[in-house]
This record gives structure tokens, sequence and C-alpha cells, in this order.
């Protein structure tokens, strides 16, 4: 059988150009990274005027919100994931392409976390103040979005591939990728409220951790499976 | 080894249609074989399943005496496709998406700024696609095909939108390519003047 051809760029080569191509794309149309920022921050804000400004109410609720609110503002976004790619013809040509589709899905997704995932842990401190969140509690809030909106952004792809050639597929989408997304949420908001109590919380950020390892290692497959199933 | 493009008893239904069955080809270097037949007879369909992208209810393409499917990453380093939409972001200018395409598939020597030249699109590298007509975001789809460097072209309706110039550009382009050692299979629905040897499928 004839080697494979000696010009092919190489799969590092193509997880960049695939990456770089999305957040430039990104770029060109600021509205789809300032979209779910906008709804992560109204609802936070708005959730205080609701309930009152009692502050023993606003520190037991804090984490639950600031959770729930950014789950819901990655699982908005990821509708558009592979829209674009689907409606231009983009998406045919990636599964033509000689790379692994995998390794595409996969540079897709760290796109997407870097303009959703990333900009809602870099607001949430502010927000988190409007709850009087303590710094080092923030800090643990932090680091629980950042793993999880990894778990989300991962996870997200697979339902949004699965939906890619439906119309008005957000509802099912959602409805596919929370039952994966609840331990997410649980142990991230959990976990905040434990630091709040200041008791032992380590054990969230690990289990976390691992949950994102998970993730990574087999969303990159099952997405590229589920995108030669929908572009049937 | 030669390349070599074939098929076995194909047949494909959709939905309760069967689009065709019992379909054979075998296509070697320099040759073209020509998917003729109307709107919705299944030219689209026979080259999404030549590429891989659609499950035939029977039969098998071969690449170089081997199942495709067995050898997608090998075989779709050995392709282009000119699909029917031109998969080109309409918010990047030509050159981005030119060189995004340059990472993922084998390119061939040629110049970016010459094949630019000759496909005509060499006055709208700083313009974002999006603000091209769909005649001239074709011709941007062609340099893709000159500059991939394969021996197979799948070709849908090439001459979608372009001009008499551009419909003469495709052949001369479809030429070179044959007289190169090339293969090229194209689906169309009008009579297409190629001087080479040409197999013809009627759907």
């Amino acid at each position: 059988m004839k080697a494979t051809n000696p010009k092919q760029p190489s799969i590092f080569a193509s997880l960049i150009a695939i990456t770089r191509r999305d957040l430039l794309l990104a770029l060109r149309r600021p509205g789809d990274i300032l979209n779910p920022l906008f709804f992560f921050a109204m609802v936070c804000t708005l959730f205080p005027l609701a309930v009152g400004p009692g502050a023993e109410q606003l520190t037991l609720s804090g984490p639950g919100v600031l959770w729930v609110a950014a789950l819901l503002a990655t699982l908005l976004s990821l509708n558009s994931l592979f829209m674009s790619d689907h409606e231009d013809g983009s998406l045919d040509q990636l599964l033509v392409s000689p790379q692994p589709l995998p390794i595409l899905a996969l540079g897709k997704m760290i796109a997407h976390w870097l303009t959703t995932g990333l900009p809602l842990v870099l607001i949430s401190p502010l927000l988190a103040m409007t709850y009087r969140m303590p710094v080092d509690v923030i800090g643990v809030l932090m680091l629980t979005l950042l793993l999880g909106t990894v778990c989300l952004s991962l996870l997200g792809s697979i339902g949004a591939a699965l939906t890619v050639g439906l119309h008005r597929g957000t509802a099912l989408l959602s409805l596919l990728i929370l039952p994966l997304a609840m331990p997410v949420l649980l142990l991230g908001a959990s976990t905040v409220s434990l630091a709040a109590d200041s008791e032992l919380y380590a054990t969230g950020i690990w289990a976390l951790g691992a949950y994102a390892v998970l993730a990574l290692s087999l969303a990159p497959y099952a997405t590229a499976a589920a995108l030669r199933i929908s572009n049937e | 080894m030669t390349e070599k493009l074939s098929a076995t008893n194909l047949t494909l239904i959709r939905g309760e249609r069967c689009l065709f069955q019992e379909l054979d080809f075998a296509l070697n270097p320099g040759e073209l074989l020509l998917l003729k037949g109307q709107n919705g007879s299944g030219k689209t369909s026979l080259l999404r399943a030549i590429a891989g992208m659609l499950s035939l209810e029977s039969g098998e393409i071969f690449w170089n005496e081997a199942p495709v499917l067995q050898q997608r990453q090998e075989f779709h380093g050995a392709l282009v496709w000119l699909a029917h939409k031109t998969g080109l972001k309409g918010d990047l200018t030509l050159v981005e998406n030119l060189r995004f395409e340059a990472s993922l598939r084998p390119q061939s020597d040629n110049d970016l700024a010459v094949v630019c030249e000759r496909v005509g699109i060499s006055r709208l590298k700083r313009l974002p696609l999006r603000s091209l007509s769909a005649g001239q975001q074709r011709r941007v789809a062609l340099a893709r095909l000159v500059l991939a460097d394969v021996p197979l072209w799948l070709l849908d309706e090439p001459f979608t939108s372009l001009d008499r110039d551009g419909r003469h550009l495709v052949t001369q382009l479809v030429e070179e390519h044959l007289t190169s050692g090339g293969m090229c299979v194209m689906a169309a629905h009008q009579d297409v003047e190629i001087n080479a040897t040409v197999h013809r499928v009627s759907l």
C-alpha cells in the first residue's frame, strides 16, 4: 500500500491551525463571545435584586447561583459550536480531511473553551463580590469554574455534534448534555459551599480534575463519531 | 504501484427511493469519470459515498485495491473535494482560508500568488470572503484544488455560478490535472467537453 504522502502536514500543525482559525473567527464576531458572558453577568446580578440584599441569604446562595449561571451560559453557547461549519460546508471539508477527526474536534473544543469558559472564569470574581464572598473562597470558585468549564466544553461538544444537523437543536442538546453536566454542577457548587463554611474542600477539586481528564480523553473520540453519524 | 479508484456493485437507497443500483466503475490515472443525471438523480450522493461520508446499501469502493473505509486517512490524503457548498469561511480572507487548508492537506509547489492570478482572484486577497460574489467564491475553491497535491479530484457541479471564462478555466484545470496523471470524478448535468479518456455513468 502507498505510504502516507511525505508532504502531509503534521497532526500537531492541524490542531494549532484549527484552534487558531476558530479563535480568529470568534474575534471577527465578538458578539458570539459576549453573549454567554452577558447572560452570566445578568443572572448573577439580577438574583440578589430579586431575593433581597440580606447578607446571610446571599452568602448561602452565592455558590449555587454562580455555578448554575455558568452552566447555563455554557450550554447556550454550545449550539453554535459546529453550526456555522455545518452551514457553509466546511464541516464536510473537515470530515474528508486526512487529519484524524478527533484531533480537529479537540481543536474546536479548545477554541470554544478559550472564548466562552475562560472569560466566565475571569469575570467570576467580580460577580462573586456581589454575594459577599471572601477572597480565599473566590479563589476556590475560580479554580472549580476553571475545571468545570473545561468539562462542559468537552462534554458539550458531543451533544453539539449529535444535534448539528437539526434545526433548533438547543433544547435537545441541553437535554442530552445535562445528565453528563450534573456531576460537574454538584461538585462545583458544593466544593465552593464547603470552602465558604471553612471545611475541607480538596476532594471536590480532585474529583472535578479527574472528571476533566476523563472528558478530555473520551470526548474527542465521541464527538468525532457523532459528527460522522449526523453528517450521513 | 499506480493509483486506482474502483467500485463494485454500488447500491444506494435514500428513504424509499433507490438512487442507483449495481453500479461499477474503475478509474485509472489520467481518466475522468463523468456522472450525468438530472437534478436529484443521486450525483452528489454518489460523490459523498465515494468520499466515505455516506454508507451504501451494498457494494464497496476501493482505492489502490483496498477498501476505502479501511484506510480512510490515506484515502482522504489523496483527494480534494469541491462540494456544492464551498466550505470556505466568510469571515476570513482568501489567504487565511487557503492557509488553513494548507495545514490539513499536502500542498503542491504551486505558488499561492501565481495560482490566485491564474484563477482571477489576485485582486481580492484582502477582502473577507463574504464580500465576494458567488462566482468569485467558486474561483477561490478552484484555487484550493490547484494548490492541493493530491491525485484525485471530486468535483460536484464545478461549473455552477461561473461565467464563460470561468467554465473554460475549469475545463483547462481538469485537463491539466488529468495530463499530469491525476484522476477526476465530476458530477455535471450539462455536457462537458474534456480532452481525455472519459467514462460516463448515467444516473
